[in-house]
């Protein structure tokens, strides 16, 4: 690793103004380390968000579940709360990386590195949740913009993700069998506004299957998707899978997320 | 340099650093615990396991910083009056071990499963160990082992 200052404040306001155009903010780490140790970033300094208590919890205010950034994936498979209000999100959370990552990782570290291949991107989009910052409020859609690239600007920081409880949701993931990142994966929900079905993993950047959401629209069951394909020019294709691959592992998973919903 | 406090083992123990210091390295080079494993380097086999407030990390993919104040267990506490702690005496009796690298990992993750899944099933050990590489066994006698563990310990 190159060498860098590191601080740990207390506050949110704290963690803005300690951040400067060279440095980053460190969550849970387990993609930020790694790159360090690959010397593939070189900040000038780590603000480490782990001794904001504001930033961690879990809690269900009427129609919504609100994630604070700073929880960490084991919480979240863990919690009663998200296990009663969108079981879909905490058996997302339960399949994350392994053991340890997720006695790490965070969601709003995940969320702001979008990985292309990361699970959580599914579940905020699939779900219309709000990702919320020390700035503004933003809609899922609008938070993740392309590959590794999100809405947030220098020094913005996202302080929880708020998630409308849907009449049920599913996902189901084909995943990488070396990492466990989801070569593809397929977020299912009926909601109040609508049939949402957000995948991972397949394209550079999270998207949203809109023929799939008219089918499911009128017939929410796993033959209403069985029978739909997604164009595959344009998604991902490298060694574990081609383009193609990606492209019928929607459509599988697709079926497989909406078998599973509750 | 920053300064770092933790008690590792049940002992307090505080040194200054560079901040890009790694747990693990902070608990091979400076405390001397050797038992903790670097294999991969790249945060993927699960050698470097230690327990942090209870919990299974990977010691190579967390800075020393980030473990200031916590309470961390490595494979050289995990004994106690010269006895082996009921899930290394299963490793033992069970050959969950050949060349013993990726053992101390290991064996870490597995107090942490277990303590999560009192009574696990075959395929929830396998999956839960799967932060844990090892290249010699094949997995058939370290999923043997964690199961006499857990059967032992209570579950």
């Amino acid at each position: 690793m190159y060498s860098f200052d590191y601080e740990r404040p207390s506050g949110v306001n704290e963690a803005a103004s300690a951040i400067g155009e060279d440095d980053k903010f460190l969550a849970g780490g387990q993609t930020l380390i790694p790159t360090l140790k690959l010397r593939l970033a070189q900040p000038g300094k780590l603000v480490d968000l782990s001794g904001i208590s504001e930033l961690k919890g879990i809690s269900v205010n009427g129609s919504e579940l609100s994630v604070g950034a700073m929880t960490r994936h084991v919480d979240v498979a863990d919690s009663a709360d998200v296990k009663s209000a969108i079981p879909a999100l905490a058996q997302l959370a339960s399949h994350i990386g392994d053991a340890q990552v997720r006695n790490r990782g965070t969601i709003g570290g995940s969320i702001s590195n979008n990985d292309p291949a990361a699970d959580y991107p599914a579940a905020l989009v699939g779900l219309g949740a709000t990702v919320h910052t020390n700035k503004r409020s933003i809609s899922a859609e609008d938070f993740f913009v392309d590959l590794f690239e999100t809405a947030l600007e220098d020094g913005e920081l996202v302080t929880k993700v708020t998630f409308p409880i849907p009449e049920k949701a599913g996902y189901a993931k084909f995943p990488n069998p070396a990492s466990r990142f989801a070569l593809t994966g397929v977020f299912v929900a009926k909601t109040a506004s609508g049939v949402r079905v957000a995948v991972t993993g397949a394209g550079p950047c999270v998207f949203r299957q809109t023929d799939m959401e008219a089918a499911l629209s009128s017939n929410f069951s796993p033959d209403a998707v069985s029978g739909i394909k997604t164009e595959a020019s344009g998604l991902n294709a490298d060694i574990h899978a081609s383009a193609d691959y990606r492209a019928n592992l929607i459509t599988v998973m697709a079926a497989r997320a909406v078998k599973a919903a509750s | 340099m920053t300064t770092v406090s933790m008690t590792v083992n049940g002992k307090k123990v505080s040194a200054d650093v560079a901040p890009n210091t790694l747990l693990v390295q902070f608990i091979r080079d400076n405390l001397r615990l050797t038992g903790t494993h670097v294999g991969c380097d790249t945060s993927q086999c699960g050698a470097c396991t230690v327990h942090v407030n209870g919990d299974s990390v990977k010691s190579c993919t967390m800075l020393a910083a980030q473990a200031e104040g916590a309470d961390v267990t490595t494979i050289e506490g995990l004994a106690k009056n010269g006895e082996l702690h009921p899930m290394q005496a299963a490793f033992k009796e069970n050959h969950g071990l050949q060349c013993g690298f990726c053992t101390p990992g290991m064996i870490m993750s597995a107090v942490d499963l277990v303590k999560r899944n009192p009574n696990p099933s075959e395929e929830t050990i396998r999956t839960e160990l799967e932060g844990n590489i090892c290249r010699c066994t094949g997995y058939h006698n370290i999923v043997k082992s964690v199961k006499a563990a857990a059967e032992n310990m209570g579950g």
